[in-house]
């Protein structure tokens, strides 16, 4: 829905995303999004490229392996900083945030994918017996899971089938993932390395914000409400 | 316990330790006389410093540039490639060694002092790492029983602590906010399986002088163990009476027991032990192995835990 403010101080969210009304500036970039698949896919084919010219170093599937799931978090990552950039920094991406999203599960399918073919040679007892016995490999797979119903409901289609809201609840669920990724990650090393520390931090940051604003707003309305049952009048509030 | 030498070794065999370091100047001397580089690499090859072992695998060595570009040693970052990118700071010379604790002899020891009296022989290894991958490495080096034997341990010694370097300075990864252990790294042996004819104490590996990256100068090779027991840049040994604390076991004592055999019967509850990579074979499209208990090495060490549950002291 596009109600169309043109002086440029209201604005309104389109599901694709435009920012209208506001600063040219602020639309920061208006490129076509497939710009943001082709170059996001960049990654995976110049390390697929590395591996099939044995290029990887000593131990070339673990290193595809972890590209691979660095990189899908890195655009889970993203796709969660897009918020906050709006509202912090007035930089609007949101036009993006769909193709990052696939592209963030895109290349969690890839790592899944090296994981079961390269790594485990499809042997699907000890895949089974992984993902009973490792809680890591337990909370990675619980996280492709979570975000196979987002990638599949990441269209215009299935937005208008399931209405605006329940899309949107449904989509909440990236929250959950990200907190399965960065576990996944943390627990999948030895002792605490300063990288999978960072991933985390950053998300717990970027969730936190999340959270702070939705227990400041619920604080807020519940003071305005008590405000407006105290006064005998009706006062016009401006949020 | 005497460690006898198995007898189909010739002491004719066995480098000199002088020998052994003068082979930079043969080489020399060799390419002086202007012989061409090719044949300065085979007398390199035959300056091998180091006698050959019963005790070798006759599998083939994992190329040296993975053995040294693979590396799990925290105190130069916890990445794989930092240790062959961050070691190069460290000073290996002058080079200190402590050998104390339960011991008629002890002494601090200068390190060309610490290593002359032994014979360098090579013994090529298999290596399996706790994460899941092996190599196979041709160490130089000599049995840690001549060292034990030298220092005469008392009775009631029954166990063998040893420590690593700890010198911020020099090394990344002890410095900074953010520390992934405790350090010193700290590691530990029984005294039997420290004076078990398949402990050495390695100096080198392939033809050469141990690199920073692998544990100069000296390290510590326990082939039925998981790598983390071959504690690297040794500064201390002290025999002890009671188990000594290691360093994987304190960080995380669920995952890390301290006797940390290759076992494929017990799973680090991370990873599967019953099967490991191959470093270097076979690219993106190598097959995983069956992981041999005691890492293949069963006849030689299964009895030093006879009536041990394993499952118990993993």
């Amino acid at each position: 829905m596009c109600t169309g403010f043109s002086d440029g101080t209201a604005m309104s969210i389109q599901n694709t995303g435009t920012w209208v009304g506001a600063p040219y500036w602020r639309n920061l970039s208006q490129l076509p999004t497939m710009v943001v698949y082709l170059v996001g896919i960049v990654p995976a084919i110049w390390w697929f490229w590395l591996g099939a010219i044995g290029r990887l170093g000593a131990d070339p599937m673990r290193e595809l392996e972890h590209a691979l799931g660095l990189w899908a978090l890195r655009l889970l990552i993203f796709t969660l900083a897009i918020t906050p950039l709006r509202q912090l920094v007035g930089v609007n991406l949101l036009r993006y945030r769909r193709a990052l999203g696939l592209l963030a599960f895109y290349y969690a399918l890839m790592h899944l994918t090296t994981y079961l073919v390269l790594d485990q040679g499809l042997n699907f007892d000890a895949i089974w017996a992984d993902i009973l016995k490792r809680l890591y490999i337990t909370i990675g797979m619980t996280c492709f899971v979570v975000l196979l119903p987002l990638a599949v409901t990441s269209n215009n289609l299935a937005i208008r089938r399931l209405g605006g809201k329940v899309w949107q609840r449904l989509h909440r669920f990236v929250y959950l993932a990200a907190i399965l990724a960065v576990l996944h990650f943390l627990m999948s090393v030895k002792s605490w390395p300063i990288e999978p520390v960072t991933y985390a931090l950053i998300a717990a940051i970027l969730l936190g914000y999340r959270l702070a604003r939705f227990l400041m707003r619920g604080q807020r309305q519940g003071k305005l409400k008590r405000v407006s049952l105290d006064r005998t009048e009706p006062t016009a509030l401006h949020l | 316990m005497i460690i006898r030498r198995a007898e189909d070794i010739r002491s004719s065999e066995i480098t000199p330790y002088g020998a052994y370091l003068n082979r930079r100047q043969f080489i020399g001397t060799g390419t002086a006389l202007s012989l061409g580089s090719l044949l300065a690499r085979t007398a390199r090859a035959d300056t091998l410093p180091a006698a050959k072992s019963p005790f070798s695998t006759d599998k083939e060595p994992t190329a040296l540039k993975y053995v040294t570009s693979y590396n799990n040693y925290y105190e130069f970052g916890t990445d794989k490639s930092d240790p062959s990118q961050n070691a190069h700071t460290l000073t290996t010379k002058p080079w200190t060694l402590k050998v104390d604790g339960l011991v008629a002899k002890p002494a601090d020891y200068a390190l060309d002092d610490f290593i002359k009296p032994f014979a360098l022989e090579q013994r090529i290894y298999r290596h399996r790492c706790v994460e899941g991958w092996s190599m196979v490495i041709p160490w130089i080096g000599f049995p840690l029983a001549d060292v034990i034997r030298r220092a005469q341990p008392q009775g009631n010694a029954r166990f063998v602590a040893f420590e690593t370097l700890k010198r911020p300075s020099e090394m990344p990864g002890q410095r900074g906010f953010f520390q992934p252990l405790d350090w010193p790294y700290v590691e530990g042996l029984r005294l039997d399986e420290a004076i078990h004819p398949l402990t050495i104490l390695a100096v080198g590996l392939y033809d050469r002088d141990l690199p920073n990256q692998n544990g100069a100068p000296l390290r510590l090779v326990v082939p039925w163990k998981y790598g983390f027991k071959g504690i690297k840049s040794i500064v201390r040994i002290k025999l002890v009476a009671e188990m000594p604390p290691t360093s994987w076991n304190k960080q995380n004592p669920n995952e890390y027991g301290f006797y940390s055999n290759v076992n494929p019967e017990v799973d680090h509850p991370r990873w599967s032990q019953k099967t490991e990579r191959k470093i270097g074979e076979g690219g993106l499209f190598a097959e995983r192995h069956p992981t041999l208990p005691f890492n293949g090495y069963a006849d030689q060490v299964a009895n030093l835990y006879a009536g041990m549950d394993l499952r118990n002291f993993f």
